[in-house]
């Protein structure tokens, strides 16, 4: 049963209108016969379905409409066509720090945060301390919000949205928060929280984490659905392409032959990284230097046959 | 059935909680920095009417019996009409942030507004009733019928409130004009003046505006020590349900457009 269903949803905004621009240019305009509204339709004629733990993938380059189309589906915006039905219910973070206040204590704020994603007052008494602590912010709790550095706040915003067991973990380039102890931290426990059958939806233009963490994918350019499917790696493959051709797919034959082009293109700077590789060696032996040159053919071989320095153990060792 | 009920009781324990959060945090944004804090809640309706009673005693008070207590009967209902409306106008702009990335129903932030003013409004109460105790007005049970005029009054605000917040959203100009609206207001509300040397029919059209009604409603309780009519019950209870429905109307109307203009 789809917990998450998108059916031919549609957002627009409006721009230029009389709220838009004020009286004055209002008059202005119509006297100059130039007054016209302009529809902006930020998502259009989107369809997909995810089941329970499904990781769904948006990728698409910036306004695409990927950030609209989570603000519809977490029930923010409504959409003017179609329809999108959800069971269950919703942490979405769409921004960390919004809701927070500056003035408030770090104590204030959680309980504020924790109250706006839902959560009752006796749910936050009783993890308190565990948001307190996976964010390791002990030492700053009754300390103003506005003191923290931005990572810290990071930390606390995705610490208390994520010691709760929502049904659907919808995120908005959120997952990079931190420095990088707690970056993986935040990783692991997201992938626990995923594996306990989570439902979740994300956003990232880190396409490495995409492939990783997903298993469906829906591809948006300009409010346009490009694609949506379990290909993940194939439409992975294309999207880095189209980043550097900036030519869309037509088709999935297209799409295959994008996703082609991407490897073979990979392939060959995989090659070429190689060849200067080999140079720099070449460059090394002739300029003389000849310990320098070992080391670094032996790390060459160590990376790319192995299986060599295996059937010569024992000259192996004499170096 | 009873799944049903039980998810109700759930969603309300859920917004109390979210409710009484944001009434903390705009309780410290207001006084964020003061030195006194909260005691400006009590200290600032004293100072207005300190300055009203000086300026207009002169004036109005010489003929005027408990002129303390009919001035405090203005000041108190009206500062309360106008601290309420006010911050209930800005309360969706002011929390665009938060209403463009987190679904919260709209209402909250214009409710946790009225209740910080209302808390506001019940410290002003008390020392009102302290002042009317010293200008000799004899207490009495009759005093418990000033609930209705209260209650009256605090659901007339978010109605106000209601309307005034989704202008805002559309036509930020309201700001100023209600400034200057409540200027007027203020004057037609006979806060320092008597309006008995007018015709009846002049009277009967101070009686249009609402504010005046529960001013005078304070009034005729404590220092004539009457309980109005029934018509003036009706009267009463007309003006919040008006701009409660319209309120509703406007805001369930309008309720998707709002994201779009903030």
């Amino acid at each position: 049963m789809a917990i998450i269903k998108v059916n031919d949803a549609a957002i627009r905004y409006i721009t230029g209108d009389f709220k838009d621009i004020g009286i004055k240019e209002y008059v202005i305009r119509h006297l100059q016969g130039k007054y016209n509204v302009t529809e902006f339709w930020a998502d259009r004629h989107i369809t997909f379905e995810l089941d329970k733990g499904d990781m769904l993938g948006i990728i698409g380059s910036n306004g695409a409409g990927k950030s609209t189309l989570l603000k519809a589906i977490s029930g923010i915006m409504v959409p003017i066509e179609g329809s999108i039905t959800v069971k269950g219910q919703i942490a979405a973070l769409l921004e960390l720090t919004a809701g927070f206040d500056n003035d408030l204590t770090v104590r204030e704020n959680t309980y504020l945060r924790g109250a706006m994603l839902g959560y009752t007052r006796q749910f936050m008494d009783e993890k308190y301390e565990e948001i307190i602590t996976f964010a390791e912010l002990q030492n700053f709790q009754d300390r103003p919000f506005k003191q923290l550095s931005s990572g810290m706040k990071s930390r606390l915003a995705f610490s208390i949205a994520c010691l709760v067991n929502p049904d659907i973990l919808i995120l908005d380039e959120v997952l990079s928060v931190g420095d990088g102890a707690f970056r993986k931290k935040s990783g692991d426990k997201m992938r626990q929280i995923l594996s306990g059958g989570v439902t979740g939806i994300l956003v990232s233009h880190s396409i490495s984490q995409v492939r990783e963490m997903c298993n469906k994918i829906l591809w948006l350019d300009h409010g346009r659905q490009i694609y949506f499917g379990d290909e993940t790696e194939t439409v992975c493959n294309a999207y880095e392409e189209f980043l550097i051709t900036k030519r869309l797919p037509d088709n999935w034959d297209d799409m295959e032959r994008m996703s082609a082009a991407y490897l073979e293109r990979k392939e060959q700077e995989r090659q070429e990284k190689k060849r200067l590789e080999a140079q720099k060696l070449q460059d090394l032996i002739e300029s003389g230097n000849s310990d320098a040159a070992l080391e670094a053919a032996l790390s060459v071989i160590r990376r790319q046959k192995p299986e060599l320095l295996k059937n010569c153990g024992d000259e192996m060792a004499v170096v | 059935m009873k799944k049903l009920f039980g998810k109700q009781i759930n969603k309300i324990r859920k917004q109390s909680f979210l409710l009484s959060e944001l009434v903390k945090r705009d309780f410290k944004q207001k006084y964020k920095g003061t030195v006194i804090g909260m005691g400006w809640s009590i200290l600032s309706p004293l100072l207005t009417l300190l300055v009203m009673r000086l300026v207009f005693t002169e004036f109005f008070g010489r003929n005027t019996p408990h002129y303390t207590t009919y001035l405090f009967c203005g000041t108190l209902i009206f500062s309360y009409y106008k601290e309420s409306t006010k911050s209930g106008m800005s309360s969706l702009l002011a929390n665009q942030r938060i209403l463009g990335k987190i679904n919260i129903p709209k209402y909250l932030f214009l409710l946790s507004r009225n209740i910080s003013s209302l808390i506001n409004f019940g410290l002003t109460l008390c020392v009102f009733f302290v002042f009317a105790l010293i200008d000799n007005i004899t207490f009495g049970v009759h005093f418990f019928a000033l609930l209705y005029p209260v209650i009256c009054l605090v659901i007339f605000n978010v109605g106000v409130g209601l309307i005034l917040s989704a202008l805002h959203v559309f036509f930020r100009d309201i700001n100023y004009l209600y400034d200057i609206f409540t200027l007027l207001l203020h004057y037609l509300s006979a806060i320092f003046y008597r309006v008995d040397n007018y015709p009846e029919t002049i009277q009967r059209i101070f009686l249009l505006n609402p504010v005046y009604c529960y001013i005078k409603y304070f009034r005729v309780v404590t220092i004539d020590g009457n309980i109005p009519s029934l018509f003036y019950h009706l009267l009463c209870a007309f003006y919040p349900l008006a701009a409660f429905s319209i309120g509703m109307w406007i805001n369930k109307k309008n309720n998707n457009k709002f994201l779009y203009y903030m």
